[in-house]
């Protein structure tokens, strides 16, 4: 099952990373995962919450451009060599990674949980479950 | 009165139009503007409709104020007739055409005969002579050669004055030191910018300029406090030179060895004062915008062209013995054009290039610094949530996008930064879309 990922536009300088943070605190939404790309000019922050609608329109009221995009929360087996052999089928599906990150907080009972971006989510999402692949439900990670 | 710079002959006969009496200047004026003023009714159909419009004709100009009953002529003019549509000569008797970049992507195109070039080059000389410089001066020209009109402008005036002149155009900052030393130049004309570079390259390399009398720098506003700086630093003196293509090139106006203002050539260009925004002349000493109209152009006069540049007149009689007036050096401009290493930038050609990658136009500003003496030109653009992306390459590419994009229509160029939306002030009314922090 997709997640739904929210992405940040944010400045390479002091303090443009605490701003949204603080927004979101303020709202009472919990980040469960993010990742920073960055080059010397600007970054990109990407996180998963809950509720994603509530905190676009937070953000968004505080003048701050969101983009949602859908990603692909895969299991992987929390032991050396887990993660090359999804990769492996992913290689061999001939699908495309754009970014991938830990969701830190799902990793329990000898599973990881990695997300990934993949440049057709639906492609990917039926060509890893054909391949035996197990895909995250939603509740899994986020909790009810 | 003589002082160190002046030439061994004293005088050359060519600056002679100097000196004359303003009474017989106002004569050779008059004749002029009636005659030019006929030459564009006669062969520029744009100019004779709107003297038309007015119910005007050549002969209704029988004084030098009754100049202020024309029409101005303005930069848009020669976009809306590109490429000639405003030349009163047939190609056949045109010898050259130069360009410069317009407020929109096309540039504006401007043409010579030979007694154009003739012109073009006796002011020059006037303006080297005005400067100090003669025969046996070895003049290194660093302006582009090329459409621009700073290379070769200068070049025939130094060809014409006698002096030795190295065709070396701009750039190559180490090939230029290496010359300047080995061939003994004894000046050099650059942007005032490029020479700072230059100056600070030389004493890291540690070269050894002292035969460098003069400079003659123009084609970017500087200011005294500047000329202060390269005075005291370099050991020369810095002279500033005014022209702009529209008109002829450089060589409209030049300082001479006061420093105190800058001398028109008024026997071939006509210099008036006006305010930007009634249109109305202004007396000398007055602060206000330039308008110049070409006196004895052929290929393509022009009738009261609005410069933008804002000055004032000053009609004192000058130390120096010329009777020509003078202009205030430019400070600042009446329109929101930029000059950026010699080449014109309006804010609508950045919001064209924009437009062309993005759809919309998001907001952005330009910020203009001087590193190492050498203009730079940033500009900053908002992210919006049309071209927001969550891969790093796909903003990447759209920031090479824009570079590209500007690059395309000012052949100049430039840094394009992302930033937050919403981060970039906004003003009330018309937005202030350049910041200058050039320090001139």
């Amino acid at each position: 099952m997709k997640l739904k990922q929210l992405s940040l536009f944010l400045e390479n300088r002091p303090g443009q990373l605490r701003a949204p943070c603080e927004m979101l605190a303020a709202a009472g939404i919990d980040l469960l995962t993010m990742s920073l790309a960055d080059t010397a000019q600007f970054g990109i922050l990407r996180f998963i919450v809950r509720d994603p609608e509530h905190a676009r329109q937070v953000l968004e009221q505080a003048g701050m451009v969101v983009k949602v995009t859908e990603v692909v929360p895969v299991e992987v087996e929390n032991r050396p060599g887990g993660l090359a052999e999804v990769l492996a089928r992913i290689e061999e599906a001939g699908l495309g990674v754009e970014y991938m990150y830990d969701f830190g907080a799902a990793s329990r009972g000898g599973k990881a949980a990695i997300i990934f971006r993949f440049e057709d989510p639906d492609r990917a999402l039926a060509a890893l479950k054909a391949a035996g692949v197990r895909i995250l439900a939603g509740e899994e990670l986020l909790g009810k | 009165m003589s002082t160190w710079n002046d030439p061994p002959g004293g005088f050359h006969p060519i600056s002679a139009p100097d000196y004359l009496p303003r009474p017989q200047l106002a004569g050779i004026q008059l004749q002029r503007l009636q005659s030019v003023v006929t030459r564009a009714y006669e062969r520029v159909p744009l100019f004779r409709s709107r003297l038309e419009e007015r119910g005007l004709k050549p002969a209704s100009i029988g004084s030098l104020t009754e100049i202020a009953s024309l029409p101005f002529t303005v930069k848009t003019d020669l976009r809306d007739t590109y490429p000639f549509g405003l030349f009163a000569s047939p190609m056949e008797e045109i010898v050259r055409l130069h360009a410069s970049s317009g407020t929109t992507g096309k540039p504006i195109v401007v043409a010579y005969t030979q007694s154009d070039l003739d012109v073009w080059s006796e002011v020059m000389v006037r303006s080297f002579v005005a400067c100090g410089l003669h025969r046996g001066d070895v003049i290194q020209n660093a302006y582009g050669y090329g459409l621009f009109t700073g290379g070769l402008g200068a070049h025939y005036g130094a060809e014409a004055l006698g002096a030795t002149v190295i065709p070396i155009s701009g750039g190559n900052t180490e090939r230029q030191l290496m010359v300047m030393a080995d061939f003994g130049v004894t000046a050099l004309c650059c942007t005032p910018s490029y020479f700072l570079h230059l100056l600070e390259s030389a004493k890291e390399m540690k070269i050894d300029f002292s035969r460098l009398r003069v400079g003659v720098f123009g084609a970017e506003p500087w200011s005294d406090s500047m000329r202060e700086r390269i005075q005291e630093e370099s050991g020369i003196r810095a002279y500033d030179i005014y022209g702009l293509s529209e008109i002829i090139g450089p060589g409209v106006g030049v300082e001479c060895r006061d420093q105190r203002g800058l001398h028109i050539f008024e026997d071939h260009f006509y210099p008036e004062i006006i305010d930007p925004e009634s249109g109305e002349v202004l007396p000398d000493g007055a602060e206000g915008e330039l308008v110049l109209t070409t006196l004895s152009k052929q290929a393509m006069p022009m009738i009261r062209y609005r410069t933008r540049d804002v000055t004032a007149l000053v009609s004192e009689p000058c130390a120096c013995g010329r009777t020509l007036r003078r202009i205030r050096r430019i400070g600042r401009r009446s329109d929101d054009m930029v000059i950026i290493r010699g080449v014109n930038v309006f804010p609508s050609q950045v919001e064209t290039a924009l437009l062309r990658v993005e759809g919309t136009l998001p907001h952005y500003q330009i910020v203009l610094t001087r590193e190492k003496g050498l203009d730079q030109m940033e500009v900053k653009v908002e992210v919006t949530s049309e071209v927001f992306s969550d891969e790093i390459r796909k903003l990447e590419s759209l920031q090479h996008q824009l570079e590209a994009s500007i690059e395309n229509i000012l052949g100049l160029r430039v840094k394009v930064t992302l930033v937050q939306p919403r981060s970039l002030a906004r003003s009330e009314g018309k937005a202030k879309r350049v910041t200058d922090l050039r320090n001139v």
